[in-house]
């Protein structure tokens, strides 16, 4: 299994707060990996940093790379997608120009076209709303929408902040599930930070306990379900 | 007169704004007896001012202290409460105006005149607050920018009571008998009255309650709002008291040119003035009266340095450009103007900007519709 | 009825040159939701680059692209190095930004008269001197040359926004400049495009717009109007920058010569008081404009 991403010792913060100590950890190819943690843990902040939202030290490699301080946009060409807390997608256009302006670094005008259709056979509810303002829809469609954006990309690696958050358990019961398929079907490496861990280990292969900016413990999907501290703290039980 | 005597009264002028940066920086003995010598020494130095000087520099100095007071006014509304001005021109301009016309077509005495005008002027700034409470930000600047530039044409078209284009000329006010002043000592003295009062009344003012509940407001309405402000009362009134102040300043200045005309108060008086405010520093009480100083005399003062190696170079035409250097040099390298304070966001914003970016400054978060919890 | 219709036509010609210079505050907002103040002086600016141009013998239309072109250099430029690192220390707080526009408002027009001198320069008339007689009326050629310049320039700013790939990420940028970065838009690059696009415009604006001589007090108060024109178009529509533009300028020119309130009248003398009530009226009460649908407040 080749390793497509590595962060070592990434140090992350905003202003004088620090944020991230010394973090590490690595996402194979295809592989679905969750980080998970707590409010304030740092969740977002390893995601930001891995993409290139804000500064950081250390090292992130990308496909072979070093890719620490390039720019988010730049990421994405080179095939890492970041759907962020609160969806992001941009609610002044319609559903249909989201989706196009998700594949803004590709060239393959056919190829778009086909891939635009093709989603809305996936959620037959954003084909409904193509052409309606994306701030319009419900918090569950914003976030189909804004996973659908990110992969028109075609990256290697999807990075998910919070998905399930503001959504009621039904759907994020079926996001979890589409993001299951998507990996599979397409071999999309998925990186899923998350407060709900049960959902989150139901479709990971490994997972990351993240505590004040630091990893505590990481494990396949199985020993972390099965880690008592995990259970207690995460899984309620 | 000498061209020494140029020189000096520029050099002077600088000096004494190098003067009151080191009494707030410098750190010798105890506060209070640093702060004493230094506001006694200021004491004489602006007592002694119009013995010294010829009387055209008196005038400068008149006229430097008339838009210090002017920047004053502005800097209370942009500076401690956020809310920004590119109009403040139009404020000093009824000021004067209404001086000059009460003065000279129905025969009220200066000084009651000015007070008229000022409380007119805290009148018009109130009203012109009323549609601020709805305007934020950039659109504020536009509204009072057009305030601005309508001002003149106000004047030009009710030239029959103003004046218009050729102006309007007004009375002088003498000196008292016996008093052994000349005309522009007087003058000075009393504008040196009235901005000295007014200065030591914003202060007390800004260290106050409401001043407290003023940076409150600037730095997060909403929570000013919880704890009690109110904030509409508040900027209603600060927007009144900003305006009455530059219309004292336009008034006083009327005692000193005894002279008004349309082109005194158009734009570039209102961009001046905001000029002075950001040179001298956004919210404090020393800034204005600094700005004032520098705007005035260190175009004179480069004038001088210049004209020693490039005796044809006359600084005048530079002069905006001048200062559109400096605004925007000092917006990139010292936001705090010269007195190093432009402290928009108190540590409590800053705290809570840090943790708007910690989770998330999603500007699209969604709304959620009927599928997402409560 | 024909004297009506005269200054109706006036109001047109002026509001072309207002709906042309409206149109690049709305590119300036659109992609980066600021407001410039520096926007006419720049389009001042620019136009001496047509008069430099034209005066070294190029024709008219070889002049305008010159400062069309010398304009979109200018606007990136001061997008990359004033804008951009000004709005990241910003951090939201409008301030800073208004002082550099207004720092550079003071700037242009101190250093126009000191670069290309403080007399005014003979401009040759876009689309001639003559003019046409339209039910009674008559309405200058130029006055129909600028408005089907406007038409075109309306067409292709739409076409640009709403048909391309480069306008959705102009869009998408200024709506969420975060966010679309995270799907691979360029941010930095759009925002330096549409700083340079909307100079370009404001040179055609400033070509437009010259009556007698050009020297450098050309757009004051143009700038105030176009404003006015934005703001009641809404400033996120090019059609409403068009529209308003037009509205303006005849409103002004018809308050300006039937305008009475009792025994007052408006009088040429006071043309701005519309435009301030406009710019006031529509902020107050319905910020978007006629045709805008984002949110104004945004920064």
């Amino acid at each position: 299994m080749t390793t497509i991403l590595e962060v070592s010792d990434i140090d992350a913060g905003y202003g004088p707060v620090q944020v991230l100590r010394k973090l590490s950890f690595t996402v194979d190819e295809g592989e679905v990996v969750v980080i998970l943690g707590a409010n304030g843990a740092g969740k977002t902040t390893t995601l930001r940093a891995v993409s290139g939202m804000i500064p950081s030290s250390g090292s992130v490699r990308f496909r072979g790379g070093e890719v620490r301080g390039r720019r988010p946009d730049q990421l994405c060409s080179l095939g890492l997608a970041h759907v962020p807390q609160g969806r992001g997608t941009v609610t002044d256009l319609t559903v249909e120009e989201n989706l196009r302006l998700g594949a803004f670094s590709r060239k393959d005008q056919a190829e778009i076209s086909a891939d635009i259709a093709s989603w809305y056979d996936t959620f037959p509810r954003l084909g409904e709303r193509k052409d309606q303002q994306a701030g319009s829809m419900s918090g569950g469609e914003q976030q189909m929408l804004a996973i659908a954006r990110a992969l028109m990309s075609r990256p290697t690696l999807l990075l998910l902040d919070e998905p399930s958050l503001g959504l009621a358990p039904l759907v994020t019961k079926e996001l979890f599930g589409r993001i299951s398929e998507i990996n599979r079907s397409s071999g999309t490496a998925v990186l899923v930070v998350e407060q709900n861990a049960n959902l989150a280990l139901g479709i990971a292969s490994r997972g990351y306990v993240l505590e004040t900016g630091q990893i505590i413990s990481s494990g396949t999907a199985e020993d972390l379900r099965n880690d008592d501290a995990v259970r207690q703290a995460y899984l309620g039980h | 007169m000498s061209e020494s005597s140029t020189r000096s009264s520029g050099a002077y002028g600088v000096l004494g704004a190098a003067w009151a940066v080191a009494l707030e920086r410098l750190a010798i003995g105890p506060v209070w007896l640093r702060k004493a010598v230094a506001y006694a020494l200021l004491a004489g130095v602006l007592y002694w001012i119009p013995t010294y000087f010829a009387s055209y520099q008196v005038t400068e100095y008149t006229r430097i202290m008339a838009f210090a007071l002017a920047a004053l006014g502005l800097n209370l509304l942009t500076g401690y409460t956020g809310q920004i001005s590119v109009g403040h021109g139009a404020f000093m301009g009824v000021g004067a105006y209404t001086v000059a016309i009460l003065v000279t077509d129905h025969g009220v005495s200066h000084l009651v005149a000015i007070v008229i005008a000022s409380l007119l002027s805290f009148v018009l700034g109130v009203v012109v607050g009323l549609p601020a409470l709805r305007i934020k930000g950039l659109y504020l600047a536009l509204v009072t920018l057009a305030l601005a530039a309508m001002f003149p044409q106000f004047i030009k078209r009710f030239s029959d009571i103003t004046g218009g284009s050729s102006g309007k000329e007004v009375p002088r006010l003498r000196p008292p008998e016996g008093s052994g002043l000349v005309q522009d000592q007087w003058i000075y003295y009393l504008t040196l009255v009235v901005v000295v009062v007014v200065f030591v009344l914003v202060r007390n003012l800004v260290k106050s309650r409401v001043g407290r509940a003023l940076i409150a407001i600037r730095d997060n309405e909403t929570a000013a709002e919880t704890m009690g402000v109110n904030v509409t009362a508040y900027k209603l009134g600060v927007f009144g008291v900003s305006a009455l102040i530059a219309g004292l300043a336009g008034g006083i200045s009327v005692l000193r040119e005894p002279f008004v005309n349309a082109g005194l108060f158009n734009i570039d008086l209102s961009i001046t003035l905001l000029v002075i405010v950001v040179i001298g520093g956004v919210a404090t009480i020393f800034g204005p009266a600094i700005g004032a100083i520098i705007a005035a005399e260190l175009p004179t003062v480069t004038q001088d340095l210049v004209a020693g190696r490039f005796p044809d170079f006359k600084v005048d035409p530079y002069r905006p450009v001048f200062f559109a250097g400096a605004l925007i040099l000092l917006v990139f390298a010292a936001p705090g103007g010269i007195t190093g304070a432009f402290k928009r966001i108190g540590a409590e914003g800053r705290i809570q900007l840090i943790q708007k970016q910690m989770l998330g400054r999603a500007r699209q978060v969604s709304s959620g519709g009927p599928d997402s919890p409560p | 009825m024909s004297e009506f219709l005269q200054f109706t036509f006036i109001g047109l010609g002026k509001g072309a040159v207002y709906a042309t210079l409206a149109l690049a505050l709305v590119i300036i907002y659109r992609t980066t939701g600021l407001l410039n103040f520096a926007q006419g002086e720049m389009a001042m600016f620019c136009t001496y680059f047509v008069w430099f141009g034209h005066d070294r013998g190029l024709p008219l239309p070889a002049a305008v692209l010159v400062g069309m072109f010398g304009g979109f250099l200018m606007g990136a430029l001061i997008e990359r190095l004033l804008v951009r690192p000004v709005s990241k220390k910003a951090m939201g707080n409008p301030l800073p930004i208004v002082i550099i526009t207004i720092g550079l408002f003071l700037g242009l027009n101190g250093l126009a008269p000191i670069v290309f001198g403080e007399q005014a320069k003979t401009f040759p008339v876009p689309f001639g001197d003559g003019s046409v007689s339209i039910l009674g009326a008559s309405i200058f050629t130029r006055t129909l040359g600028t408005l089907a310049v406007l038409a075109v320039s309306v067409a292709v700013l739409w076409a640009i926004f709403q048909k391309t790939k480069f306008g959705l990420g102009l869009r998408a940028v200024a709506s969420n400049a975060e966010s679309s970065a995270l799907v691979g838009v360029p941010v930095g690059r759009m925002l330096l495009i549409g700083w340079g696009m909307s100079a370009a415009f404001g040179a055609l604006a400033g070509t437009l717009s010259v009556e007698g001589g050009l020297d450098n007090t050309l757009m004051a108060l143009p700038l105030i109007y176009a404003f006015a024109a934005a703001t009641l178009g809404g400033f996120d529509s090019e059609l409403g920058a068009v529209v308003g533009g037009l509205l303006v300028g005849v409103i002004t020119e018809l308050l300006a010569r039937y305008g009475t309130i009792g025994a007052y009248s408006v009088g040429q003398d006071l043309k701005l008081l519309p435009a301030f009530l406009l710019i006031l009226l529509v902020l107050v009460f319905r910020p978007s404009g006629l045709f805008g649908k984002g949110e104004v407040k945004r920064v």
